[in-house]
């Protein structure tokens, strides 16, 4: 749409009678204060690739924007230092140093070889997600700019070729490639719209005005615009800062200085919008841009699983260090009391291990080894396969086909992977409304016109209500009212298909469906005068431009907010289509009769009072052809009411009515109304009004104000209109879910309460009978009184509310919160914070409005620090960053807006619906999975590590294993790795299915019932049992007696084999039974790494002997293969060391199933087909107590109604609601 | 960045989609493994499995524990504890110096009843206690380079502190070979028969054939200041000395039992043996008991009634548990899939 636009030139200042911006005059050089020139620190020659000056420019930075972590240089030093940070790393490091001293127990390759490979692991990923930042910011890098060479002609270049002093173009709907001062832009006063989304989250467009004084000729275009090429001011302006709203500088042209204000400043990653093209400066680049200053570094996240998995590894050193100290004073005591008499060691020669002369050393020297040795117990690997099956799972949510979105193409995309389990622990979901909840689209939906309600598609809201209604009654045959809501649910549903059919001649904008309206029928309505006027407010109270697409030939039109939008697309539909503006008239082509063509009107405005969010209203006083004076507004209800003239209340009553149905459907409503003026009436009041316009005094805006309050009275009402802010898909259906999985939603957004409390509505946060609790401070009270004063206020009103709460505890109310930005200013201040936390966690749902990202953030710090549970916050742009990157886990809509929400978050999916999956299967999962993975992680490890122990004990402690070092190296890192990894990746307790299925399953996560420490310490115990039962049991078994026919005994390497042999049968049987899911992939690895061992045995028993260093050489196929008493005491290890949890597990399994124990039963023997009804109604059943959402929306109506029809009531009270 | 951007305020009918085409490329693909679909077995711990698997345990076990058990019986094991009752009597200094000193007589008589008809092969061991030859500066103190190979003969520096002697190396050298056990036994019947010992083939195969070599030969052994346990014949190579490859296969016990020879005759029931020993070795000095071991072997090799017990115990455990749960299955039983053990239906409410 670059260059598609006819359009007439407008000065679109004149449109906006009450806009202060105001010009500010210019001076003289020689009039300015010298610090005027001087005391800017940044000075820009713009426009001048070559300065002829003797002084070299300042240099500034590149545009060049890196988000990189590491550069070329820094990533080995820095990566190693973050790698050795973790305390399991650096031990290993330390003792792969120890290796190479005569205090190792073993040889250097099996202590190096695991380190280097479980570094280079986590170096190569650290590399691998730099790099694909490092990609990202050469996209964002390499989008091209026009930027002015010289000689007004503009080339197109990269973004990062982009300087400071630089004159760039930019056209509509492109992003500013840095931060730019507005010059002109294509209508004639420089005035330019830009949106700020990105940057705040305001959906509204922001206003930017060129400088007035500068006389810039306005170009077409396509023209090279000459005048640049001699155009060199210089700027003086402040250094970068952080501060979005605050710009201070001057420019110097031609002698003159001009000051310069936010008001001319265009921020990169803001948009423009509605304006053709613009001209800018630029003057701050790439890191010194507001936005850059604004971004801090993610903060590297780790899931609480992964805490407690920290504590497990201390309590693990500190297992590792007792066991050394009391090697080391078993050691010390064995040199001193027992070793002198052990003449076969040739004690009197002090070696490098002991001194009998010294015992004390000898122990302490004794204490390094064992400290190595006994280093196993610390799963050296659990790092790298923890990040390994993180990395894997993070592939199966980027790859889940029920997490892409089909319409715009965007899959999931889990862009750390640490997180996973933390998904299945969500207790509160803070979201951002817009582009998150709602596609910040207007759908025309209703209208209440002269009292009577018009519209008979339903919202979403009531659509899915209907349908969770309908779903109820199909199995819940007890509920008496089944006959009367079956009507309206049918109803309800026929409405859909019905709305299915026609979506594919839908237009945008409008869903309204009533056949007395549409095709001109309204003609033949009763109140067809009031119709008639409400649709030509419609068409002609607004200030949108129409644009005629080039193309298509289309009319298209460029509001300032999207209902405006709507509105004039609805009133086309009707047959009021405005086609053209110019400077003070509005043409409307109306079509008055069902046969006659359409007629071009033409309505002379005469003033225009234009919409502000303090006024809240907006108006128009036009002469229509017939010479009469007309005042349309357009309003708030609230506002509007207030106005009313006592002969125009004639629909009041009923209007009222149908607003609060509209409400509660979720709908944004404004009311019509008009007034007719005569003409001696206008005029006086015109004097004034443009006397004041044109004053120049302090409080202009006042008296302007003022004097449209004056004129803005006594209205008609004509009617309301109800548009829907469509909610993106399913996301009614989602938030129900996630609510009945017992999670809280607290909304947090940008926007009006109005709008924010509609949204509540529309997503079953809110619903009638909910009481809403406002903390609201008035404005009067903001402006005037101190701060003290308003806090004071603010904490009595949420003490009255804590009160109200617990009053009524027993009734079984729910309340929903509602506060707004500036209140919460005062309310997240220490003092008090906590008491809001307490009020706010004891509503069903919070509501926050207006709020800054700054403030979203520190409402996500405040419930994750106050209530210690894990928080998600989800957003879609730049305003959300913040709370994205304070939540624990940060979410970013990648839909349609700018990217930083996504770059700054840990997962991105493209709806909010997908939300569900991701959390309530995806999270499910995962949590469970890292949770039984970690278990049985530490259970091998000890099971191994213990038998050391053991094992070094009866050799005097003197530090002797059994195991050949070649097994130690292989066990953690390729003998028992795979099975854990395919656990870690695949276990499945419960299908996906089920698990939305079953919402109430998702709280074994926030529970943490799967890694608690209960279920640790079981895990350990268990290790310590097994290792204990694999060291005797063999050690009893293979000595001292022969243990083959043929009566040799069993020296040390041939019991280190066999027990170990134990160890690989006894961990691989043990996850086998852990395990739920076994795919192909699991039963694999498991016996694989059983097959596996025994290969590697023999075929390193057979390699020459050199190699082999003798221990084990031909060990299996000559000395343990043709002895039974090898495979006896496998299986019999491999029974009795399972056995403690076989018992656990088939006791709990069978008289005190889990949840998923009994579901997955039932899946078993297909209940959940045979058995429907007992099926459904578990679902109903496996739900959380919840206020909000569907579900108890229709749980309140169902009450109600049953209320109803026992006090017979008309059943059609609830189906004309 | 923006190029799906739509103009969300415009509000004209519907432009035309231009990105459309190009839109699945990032489409994941289809795969029963990306969609986590594969087929798995999924199996469910039901009362019945939990008896059957028990059952079988008990039904595997009890068997295999009688054979050992009657294995076990089978075996004929003759103990003799001989370190007190072949040196005079006397205090503990007194013992390690009469062992120590080179003069004095160390010939012992002994004799053996056989209680059990033995049949041939008969294993000879000898039992030590209380000896660490698995302590770590034992184990390591040895060169496996220089027992096979010839030309590595002065590889030595593993051997700490036994490794040279008057300027030279010693083959084999370390504290193991240094220890060697030399404590010798001759047998005889009551008829004064001469049972002869078989001391070939006591070693593993692979072990005479690589790792001792067949050209290495001892030198400068036991030649040093300290003479720790027996000599070698300089004459005989290595892969040879099998009394020195047995005990140089480090036992991984303080007890531990290595083969001496075979005596190839069966000896009848009441047959009573004459040992005639050399009691050399020193384990006065550490408390360390010496036995002699005759043994016959079965299929599971020594007298071992450990590994039958075991066996049958956790054999008779499981059959306890199968019965446990049978009964509790019918006293109580869970009918599977049961929605009142769901936790919503256990505690209303609370969950």
């Amino acid at each position: 749409m670059a260059r598609g636009g006819i359009r007439e030139k407008l000065r679109r200042s004149s449109l906006y009678t009450l806009a202060n911006i105001r010009t500010k005059p210019s001076y003289r050089k020689e009039e300015a204060a010298s610090e005027e020139l001087s005391g800017y620190p940044r000075v820009i020659f713009v426009n001048q690739q070559t300065v002829s000056d003797d002084t070299p420019p300042p240099i500034f930075c590149t545009n060049y924007v890196s988000t990189t972590k590491y550069t070329l240089f820094n990533f080995l030093p820095i990566a190693l230092f973050e790698q050795f940070n973790r305390v399991a790393n650096f031990y290993f490091l330390v003792a792969a140093g120890l290796t190479f001293t005569d205090y190792a127990p073993f040889d250097w390759p099996s202590q190096v070889v695991p380190l280097a490979l479980v570094v280079g692991f986590s170096l190569a990923k650290e590399l691998y997600e730099d790099l694909q930042r490092h990609w990202q910011d050469m996209t964002a890098n390499c989008q091209k700019a026009t930027v002015h060479v010289g000689n007004g002609v503009f080339e197109s270049k990269q973004w990062r070729d982009v300087c400071v002093g630089d004159i760039v173009k930019v056209k509509k709907d492109e992003f500013f490639p840095a931060d730019l001062l507005l010059l002109q832009s294509s209508y004639e006063d420089g005035m330019s719209y830009v949106e700020t989304m990105n940057l705040d989250g305001e959906t509204n467009l922001k206003v930017k005005r060129a400088l007035q004084n500068m006389s810039l000729p306005v170009v077409a275009d396509d023209d090279k615009a000459v005048h640049f090429s001699d155009f060199r001011p210089t700027i003086r302006c402040e250094n970068p800062n952080s501060n979005l709203y605050t710009f201070t500088g001057n420019l110097e042209y031609n002698g003159h200085i001009h000051p310069l204000d936010p008001a001319q400043l265009l921020l990169r990653d803001s948009k423009l919008r509605n304006t053709e093209y613009i001209y800018g400066v630029v003057v701050f680049t790439g890191n010194d841009t507001k936005v850059m200053q604004n971004t801090t570094q993610s903060p590297s996240k780790r899931s609480k699983i992964e805490l407690q998995m920290d504590k497990i590894i201390y309590l693990l050193f500190g297992l590792l260090i007792f066991i050394s100290i009391v090697s080391a004073s078993g050691f010390g005591y064995v040199v001193r009391n027992l070793v002198p008499l052990w003449w076969y060691l040739m004690p009197e020669v002090p070696g490098e291990d002991f001194d009998i002369n010294n015992f004390f050393v000898s122990g302490l020297r004794h204490l390094v080894t064992a400290l190595m040795l006994y280093g196993y117990l610390v799963p050296i690997s659990l790092y790298v396969s923890i990040e390994a099956v993180k990395i894997l799972q993070a592939r199966f949510i980027n790859n889940d086909l029920h997490l892409y979105d089909e319409v715009t193409g965007v899959p999931a995309n889990a862009r750390t992977s640490n997180l996973n389990e933390q998904l299945g622990q969500v207790d509160t979901i803070l979201s951002d409304k817009t582009g998150t909840l709602t596609c910040n689209q207007m759908d025309f939906l209703k209208c209440s016109i002269a009292g009577c309600p018009y519209g008979k598609r339903p919202s979403e809201v009531e659509l899915a209500a209907a349908k969770q209604l309908k779903a109820l009654d199909t199995h819940d045959e007890e509920a008496s009212i089944g006959s009367l809501s079956d009507t309206t649910s049918l109803e309800a549903i026929t409405i859909t298909d019905d709305g299915n059919a026609n979506k594919s001649q839908a237009i945008k904008g409008f869903s309204f469906q009533d056949d007395r309206l549409q095709n001109a029928k309204w003609l033949k309505e009763p109140n067809a005068d009031v119709i008639l006027l409400f649709f030509r407010i419609l068409a002609v109270c607004h200030t949108a431009i129409p644009e005629i697409s080039e193309k298509t030939g289309e009319l298209t039109y460029e509001a300032e907010s999207p209902d405006e939008g709507a509105f004039l697309v609805a009133a086309r539909e009707f047959g009021f289509h405005f086609i053209k503006r110019t400077q003070n008239s509005v043409v409307v082509r109306e079509r008055l009769s069902m046969d006659q063509e359409p007629v071009e009107k033409e309505y002379n405005i005469l003033t225009l009072l234009d919409f502000t969010s303090k006024r809240k209203r907006m108006s128009v006083i036009i002469r229509d052809e017939s010479g009469q004076i007309l005042m349309f507004c357009k309003g708030a209800d609230t506002i509007i009411f207030d106005r009313l003239a006592d002969t125009g209340k004639q629909y009041l009553e009923a209007t009222t009515k149908n607003l609060n149905d509209y409400g509660e459907a979720g709908l944004r409503t404004l009311a019509l109304a008009y007034k007719k003026l005569e003409e001696n009436e206008y005029s006086d009041w015109y004097e004034k009004f443009h006397k004041a316009q044109i004053a120049s005094g302090s409080n202009r805006e006042e008296l302007l104000e003022e004097l449209s309050d004056v004129m803005e009275r006594g209205l008609t009402l004509v009617g309301a209109t109800a548009v829907e802010d469509k909610l993106q898909k399913g996301v009614p259906e989602c938030i129900d879910r996630l609510a009945l999985a017992g999670l809280k939603i607290w909304v947090l957004t940008g926007d009006k309460m109005e709008t924010a409390i509609n949204i509540g509505f529309s997503c079953s946060l809110l619903r009638q009978g909910m009481t809403q609790i406002c903390i609201v401070v008035s404005a009067e009270m903001l402006a005037e009184a101190a701060k003290h004063v308003i806090k004071e206020n603010i904490l009595s009103q949420i003490t009255t509310a804590i009160q109200t709460i617990e009053d009524k505890k027993e009734t079984r109310a729910a309340f929903a919160l509602i506060i707004d930005g500036k209140t919460l200013t005062y309310a997240l201040e220490d003092d008090m914070k906590f008491q809001f936390l307490n009020l706010a966690v004891n509503c069903a749902s919070v509501i926050c409005c207006r709020v800054s990202p700054k403030q979203k953030a520190l409402v996500v710090r405040l419930v994750k620090e106050g209530t210690g549970r894990t928080t998600l916050g989800i957003g879609d742009g730049a305003n959300d960053v913040g709370m994205i990157k304070e939540a624990d886990i940060g979410i970013g809509i990648s839909g349609v807006e700018g990217m930083q929400a996504v770059m700054a978050s840990d997962f991105s999916i493209a709806q909010f619906r997908f939300l569900e999956r991701l959390l309530i299967v995806h999270g499910h999962w995962c949590y469970k999975r890292i949770s039984k993975m970690i278990c049985y992680f530490f259970y091998k490890n000890i099971t191994l590590a213990l038998t050391l122990f053991y094992f070094e004990a009866e050799t005097g402690f003197s530090g002797q294993m059994h195991y050949d070092d070649w097994y130690m190296l292989l066990y953690n890192v390729f003998l028992t790795s795979c099975p854990v990894l395919a656990l870690g990746v695949l276990e499945k307790d419960i299908c996906a299915e089920f698990c939305l299925q079953f919402p109430a399953l998702y709280q074994q996560g926030p529970k943490n019932l799967f890694f608690d420490w209960y279920r640790i310490i079981g895990w350990l115990a268990n290790g310590v049992y097994a290792s204990f039962v694999i060291y005797i049991v063999n050690l009893r078994i293979f000595s001292p007696e022969s243990f083959r026919k043929e009566g040799q005994t069993a020296d040390m390497y041939v019991i280190g084999t066999a027990m170990f042999t134990s160890i690989i049968w006894v961990v691989n049987v043990q996850i086998f039974l852990v395990s739920h899911y076994l795919t192909q992939v699991q039963l694999h690895t498991i016996w694989g790494s059983i097959v596996v061992w025994y290969l590697i045995v023999y075929i390193y028993g057979m390699t020459p002997v050199d190699w082999s260093a003798g221990n084990i050489y031909h060990q299996l196929p000559e000395v343990l293969g043709p002895a039974y008493k090898f495979y006896l005491s496998t299986i019999f290890v491999t029974i009795l060391c399972n056995m403690p949890y076989l018992i656990h597990i088939s006791y709990q399994r069978c008289y005190n199933p889990e949840d998923h124990h009994v579901l997955q039963e039932m899946k078993n023997m297909k209940k959940d087909v045979t058995d429907t009804k007992m099926w459904k109604r578990e679902q109903v059943k496996a739900t959380q107590d919840t206020e909000i959402g569907l579900s108890a929306r229709v749980d309140a109506k169902m009450r109600l109604m049953k209320g109803r029809t026992t006090r017979k009531y008309s059943s059609l009270a609830y189906s004309s609601s | 960045m923006n190029a799906n951007a739509p103009s969300s305020s415009s509000g004209g009918a519907g432009s035309p989609d231009v990105n459309a085409p190009r839109r699945n490329s990032k489409r994941p693909k289809y795969s029963r493994f990306t969609q986590q679909e594969l087929p798995a077995c999924k199996p469910i711990l039901t009362p019945k499995w939990v008896i059957s698997a028990f059952m079988l345990v008990t039904v595997v076990f009890i068997p295999i524990g009688l054979v050992s058990l009657f294995a076990s019986r089978d075996v004929v094991e003759i103990v003799d504890r001989y370190d007190n009752a072949c040196i005079p009597p006397g205090t503990k200094s007194q013992k390690v110096q009469h062992i120590q000193d080179a003069r004095s007589n160390k010939t012992c008589v002994r004799s053996l009843t056989v209680t059990k008809r033995m049949k041939q092969p008969i294993y000879v061991y000898y039992q030590l206690d209380n000896y660490y030859q698995n302590h770590r500066r034992y184990v390591k103190s040895r060169s496996d380079q220089q027992l096979r190979n010839r030309g590595d003969e002065n590889d030595t520096s593993s051997c700490d502190p036994e490794n040279e002697a008057n300027g030279m190396s010693i083959v084999p050298c370390g504290l193991i070979a240094w220890s060697l056990f030399n404590d010798t036994f001759s047998f005889s019947t009551r008829n004064n028969s001469q049972l002869n010992v078989n001391k070939r083939e006591i070693s593993w195969k692979s072990d005479r054939d690589e790792k001792f070599g067949s050209d290495v030969f001892p030198k400068n052994f036991q030649n040093g200041s300290l003479i720790g346990g027996g000599r070698l014949n300089e004459s005989i190579p290595l892969s040879q000395q099998e009394d020195l490859i047995v005990w140089m296969r480090t036992a991984a016990l303080p007890t531990f039992r290595k083969l001496y020879g075979k005596i190839e005759v069966d000896i009848e029931e009441g047959e009573t043996i004459n040992v005639v020993l050399e009691n050399r070795y020193n384990t006065y000095s550490f408390s360390g008991k010496k036995k002699l071991v005759l043994s016959t072997t079965s299929w599971l090799g020594g007298k071992n009634n450990f590994i039958g017990i075991a066996y049958l115990s956790v054999g008779g455990l499981c059959f306890l548990l199968a019965s446990t749960f049978t009964i509790i299955y019918l006293v109580k039983p869970r009918h599977l899939g049961d929605p009142t053990y769901l936790s919503w239906n256990r505690n209303p409410g609370g969950h």
